[in-house]
């Protein structure tokens, strides 16, 4: 009896030391998890998620904070992602934080701008340029289409493009799957 | 001099029915100048062009319209003198029926060359050559539009072992470059010569299918007349995909070009023949690349090959040849891996080898797909020897990075998986969807990298300054009270307090810096101008002035 | 309207099928000349229940009946069953084992293409489990007469003018036994009815499935990987241990033409839906399947063991194919200068 208790007892701090020295060993530095949903969040830094840019919405998330249907410009796909990344139940899109838009970048009317840089410093990825009383550009290239840019506006000269489908970026259509005859389906 | 060379064989590839007979009773016709030539600025791989000329604009017949971006690029010419109408977007030679950006040119039948001069390239640097041909515009004519200049470098070693000319053409239906090696063959092996001498390749192979022998027959003939004993003629068996470049390599020289490598790091590169002679004319004539033979077969009369300007419509080149009146499509390239158009009125391309006339009766609807019951067939057609089925489970699921593990960009799309699959299922179309998918989320992700790297840089800039403001701020506030305690001990009796005097100090420092700043903030690029410009200007800040005005409640006082 | 290659091979999974049921034919006519016609019997019962089965499971699924039960699959599998089921069974075995192939290993699993074993074998192993004797109630060979079969199928069993052992069972019953005077020599030898290959009748049935067999290698169909690795192994082990004891092992010329192995190395194993897919992975998966087969019949308890040893390597072969990707074009060897 005293032997059996004995060799359990063994057996669980052999065990335990273990573990512990694999813990230590083996410790993960940072944390992945924040890293790793950041990579799947759009980077838009666009705010309508409730947090000041998709870093800090990350860590929110992670922290079991917020919930993974905030992310408008990231959409359904993002969504499912995150899902999957954190074995969390799909949600749709809520409602509160805003839609899911085909992506657009903005443009400066630049017969009516004035000059006033304040879109300059709402852009969370200095994606515009331009000085006070010159006119300001949007470099498309760079721009998330966030649309932090149009609130300051005074004179409301700014407006959001969609991106339209180029011969370059067009993409194949998912095949359709037909069970049906041709002949038939076109009777 | 054709010593047995020695064929090795790729795995896979398939026989399907050639067609290729009906077009090569023909000789090559020059198909007539249309009323109108449109011509897409993007023709090749790489930057898209930009244009030279504006609606209004006349251009002489080889003049360059389009200006290469950058080195991966190539330039576009007039294919034929006449007006500039527009420059405008125009619906391209591509399956999804988008527009791109076209110059549309009227011809004025005249028919008028720009001054040619040939290229001395032997004095000239490899540099300069390879420039010349980027201006001249001449890109791979086998299909895939590679800009030739990018190609025509001997890399690292500064020799090549061989190089490899491209005149299997395999794809059925498809004889342009099987007469243009039979009608031309001395100038085409001009071309060869050139492209030897740039490369410094010891040997020369031209690789065609052994179903062609009078091109065979014919190039024999030219260089039988010998221009350069390095260059042989090698007949290869006929079996599709013996004309894709990777193929046609390994059986010619036994040497696999891996994906995603450079084939002159393995001493070898290719070029289709149909580029060789546009070389030659670039070279030895001074002629731009501003047409290119063209095969017209499939639900037609008369199949027939042409030598077509670019921008010239597809329907009026069909209309040559008596189209059939089930005809229901019109296809670019040949059955295998050619593309169907979204309207027979888009232009002849550099691109363009083929323009196949297609009906319900020539290319039935496949019956329906069915599952996958693994039986290995596309596997063992594979000339890429990858795992199609798997492939396709898993493009078909989305699951793009397993996908990519079974090989996916190793995938030429040459179609013969889908050609040999029992179940009839569409798989190259699988391919395409789930690499373009890939593609646009690589686009995706190297956008948000961008973001996320500018929003960090922007809010450590962001605490920069804050910490540099406070700094300063601390530092002058230290100053004027040093400052104003030394005035105080100057004065003997002062008016104000200590404090308020240091207050008043800072106050009146501030001040005197914003004026300063304020005097620095103004126009700096408005120096040397003309009276034009200066007037204009002073109309703008009018119209500005005005428009501050009335946003003037909006406005910071500072702004 | 479909994308390129707008040229399409005359191919079907629907004649790939019938080729594969044409094959069968030779072995099934030997079949009924040594062991009378029970068996077409049970192949026409296997195969209304199998099509019956196959469209009823289509219909729930919501797929369209006609165009799936036109591609020959249930077929090819109803076929299987009743020649590995005994041909005198009740007819009941048949249907149960035949709805059980189609209905849970097949459709239940996602239809054609999806199934993850090999329907036919989970029907034998499910039924031999499930009814060990009647699944080893086999007719005594020379017995044609049709009425006395007829009625052990669907009327009252008066099996024991008509039944005897296989000989694999009745060999791996007597070296089972107590008593260790039994040999192989004394079991075959002495007897015979069993004659001297793979028992009398049993080895020219297999014959039949070979030249079948050839049939599908020619219409390439199967590849030859398959059944020459599964037939070599089944060779090599059963003649080396053959050499090693002669009284306790039996040779493979025995190994070969007994049971369902010819069967199975040309029409089970080859399946490809359930099987290997790479060269390497095939050689592997069927040499795999021979030496599990090898090792139940010489130790296991059932009287043949290629339905266990498939289903076996049914469960591996994903992973077999896995690690035995052929090498792609250009990534074979370093430099990709020829070998």
């Amino acid at each position: 009896m005293l032997e059996a208790l004995l060799v359990m007892a063994l057996g669980a701090v052999v065990l335990g030391a273990a573990l512990g020295y694999a813990a230590v060993r083996f410790r993960v530095e940072g944390d992945p998890l924040v890293e790793k949903i950041d990579a799947i969040l759009p980077q838009t830094q666009c705010g309508q998620c409730g947090f000041p840019g998709c870093k800090p919405y990350a860590q929110a998330i992670a922290k079991g904070e917020a919930e993974i249907n905030q992310c408008p410009p990231g959409g359904e796909e993002g969504i499912h992602k995150l899902a999957d990344l954190l074995g969390r139940e799909v949600k749709p899109l809520s409602a509160e934080h805003g839609i899911e838009k085909p992506k657009s970048i903005a443009l400066i009317d630049e017969q009516t701008c004035i000059g006033c840089t304040l879109c300059i410093q709402a852009c969370p990825v200095d994606a515009i340029v331009g000085a006070a009383k010159q006119m300001h550009t949007v470099i498309a290239k760079q721009c998330t289409g966030c649309e932090l840019c149009l609130p300051p506006c005074p004179v409301d000269c700014i407006s959001m493009e969609p991106i339209p489908e180029s011969v370059e970026s067009w993409k194949w259509r998912y095949p359709v799957v037909r069970i049906v005859p041709a002949d038939k389906a076109a009777a | 001099m054709n010593a047995l060379q020695r064929l090795f064989r790729f795995n896979g590839g398939v026989k399907p029915d050639y067609h290729k007979e009906p077009s090569t009773h023909l000789p090559i016709a020059v198909a007539p100048t249309p009323t109108l030539l449109v011509i897409p600025l993007h023709q090749s791989i790489g930057g898209p062009p930009r244009p030279l000329v504006k609606a209004g604009d006349g251009v002489l017949k080889g003049q360059r319209i389009g200006d290469a971006d950058g080195n991966v690029s190539s330039a576009v010419h007039a294919s034929t003198s006449g007006t500039v109408v527009a420059v405008e977007m125009r619906l391209m030679p591509h399956t999804s029926g988008l527009s791109a950006m076209c110059v549309v040119i009227e011809p004025d039948g005249r028919d008028e060359w720009v001054e040619r001069n040939p290229f001395d390239f032997r004095a000239a640097t490899p540099t300069a050559t390879r420039d010349y041909l980027r201006d001249a515009g001449v890109v791979g004519l086998g299909g895939a539009v590679f800009p030739s200049h990018l190609k025509l470098n001997a890399g690292k070693q500064g020799k090549l072992d061989t190089l490899v000319l491209n005149g299997a053409e395999c794809e059925p239906f498809i004889t342009c470059d099987d007469v243009l090696m039979r009608e031309r063959a001395d100038r085409l092996l001009k071309g060869a010569a050139i492209m030897r001498e740039m490369l410094a390749a010891s040997r020369v192979l031209i690789g065609i299918e052994d179903n062609k022998p009078e091109a065979i027959a014919a190039l024999e003939a030219a260089s039988a007349g010998n221009i350069d004993t390095t260059i042989q003629v090698v007949a290869v068996p006929t079996r599709y995909p013996a004309g894709g470049a990777k193929q046609l390599i390994r059986v010619l020289t036994g040497i696999e070009v891996p994906h995603g490598e450079r084939s002159t790091d393995y001493g070898v590169q290719c070029f289709n023949v149909g580029t060789a002679f546009a070389i030659y004319e670039a070279i030895a004539l001074g002629q731009p690349l501003i047409s290119r033979i063209v095969t017209v077969a499939g639900n037609v009369g008369q199949a027939r090959n042409y030598e077509v300007l670019f921008g010239t419509s597809m329907r009026d080149l069909v209309a040559l040849c008596a189209p059939l009146p089930d005809t229901d499509r019109v296809i670019m390239g040949g059955p295998m891996m050619g593309f169907r158009m979204p309207s027979d009125d888009v232009p002849v391309v550099k691109a363009t080898n083929c323009v196949l006339v297609g009906s319900q009766k020539l290319f039935p609807q496949p019956p329906p797909e069915m599952p996958c019951i693994r039986c290995g067939e596309c596997a063992k057609a594979c000339p890429a020897d990858l795992q199609p089925f798997e492939m396709y489970w898993f493009s078909r699921a989305r699951i793009f990075g397993k996908a990519q593990e079974y090989h996916l960009f190793d995938c030429i799309e040459c179609g013969c998986c889908a050609y040999v699959c029992p179940s009839r299922i569409p798989l190259v179309d699988y391919y395409r969807f789930a690499k373009s998918e890939i593609w646009a989320r690589e686009v995706e992700k190297d956008a948000a990298d961008l973001a996320r790297d500018r929003y960090e840089f922007r809010l450590l800039r962001e605490e920069r300054e804050k910490q540099e403001k406070a700094a300063k701020l601390a530092a002058k506030t230290a100053a004027g009270r040093e400052k104003a305690a030394a005035a105080l001990a100057e004065a003997e009796k002062p008016a104000r307090t200590p404090d308020e005097e240091a207050k008043h100090a800072l106050i009146a420092a501030a001040l005197e810096r914003a004026k300063a700043q304020k005097e620095q903030v103004h126009p700096e690029n408005t120096g040397n101008l003309t009276a034009e410009q200066r007037a204009e200007i002073v109309a703008i800040e009018a119209r500005r002035a005005e428009i501050r005005e009335q946003a003037k409640p909006h406005l910071r006082q500072d702004d | 309207m479909n994308n390129s290659p707008y040229f399409l091979k005359p191919a079907s999974v629907q004649s790939v099928m019938m080729r594969v049921l044409l094959a069968l034919i030779p072995g099934i006519a030997v079949y009924v000349w040594f062991f009378g016609a029970a068996v077409l019997v049970q192949i026409a019962l296997a195969s209304v229940t199998a099509l019956l089965a196959e469209a009823a499971m289509l219909k729930l699924r919501g797929k369209p009946v006609m165009l799936f039960l036109g591609d020959g699959s249930a077929l090819v599998t109803a076929w299987l069953i009743a020649l590995t089921f005994p041909p005198i069974a009740p007819w009941w075995l048949t249907v149960i084992g035949v709805l059980a192939a189609i209905v849970i290993a097949k459709h239940l699993y996602g239809g054609l293409g999806q199934n993850p074993f090999n329907p036919a074998m989970v029907a034998f192993a499910l039924m031999i489990v499930a009814y060990p004797s009647l699944m080893s109630q086999w007719p005594a060979v020379g017995f044609t007469d049709f009425m006395p079969q007829w009625n052990a199928i669907f009327g009252t069993r008066q099996l024991d003018a008509i039944t005897m052992a296989t000989p694999l069972d009745a060999l791996r019953t007597a070296l089972h036994t107590a008593d260790a005077r039994a040999t192989v020599a004394g079991v075959l030898g002495n007897d015979a009815t069993f004659g001297n290959i793979g028992g009398k009748g049993w080895e020219w049935v297999a014959a039949g499935y070979f030249i079948g067999g050839i049939y599908l290698l020619q219409q390439r169909i199967i590849t030859w990987h398959m059944p020459a690795a599964f037939l070599a192994t089944l060779f090599v082990i059963s003649g080396g241990f053959a050499l090693y004891d002669p009284t306790r092992f039996v040779g493979p010329s025995f190994h070969l033409f007994t049971g369902g192995a010819m069967l199975g190395a040309f029409f089970i194993i080859t399946d490809p839906v359930s099987g290997c897919t790479t060269p390497r992975g095939k050689l592997i998966f069927a040499a795999g399947i021979g030496l599990l087969t090898w090792i139940i019949r010489t130790f296991g308890a059932y009287p043949d063991g290629i339905a266990f040893a498939v289903l076996l390597l049914n469960i591996a072969a994903p992973l077999i194919d896995m690690n035995t990707q052929p090498p792609v074009f250009g990534h074979k060897r370093k430099g990709g200068r020829p070998s």
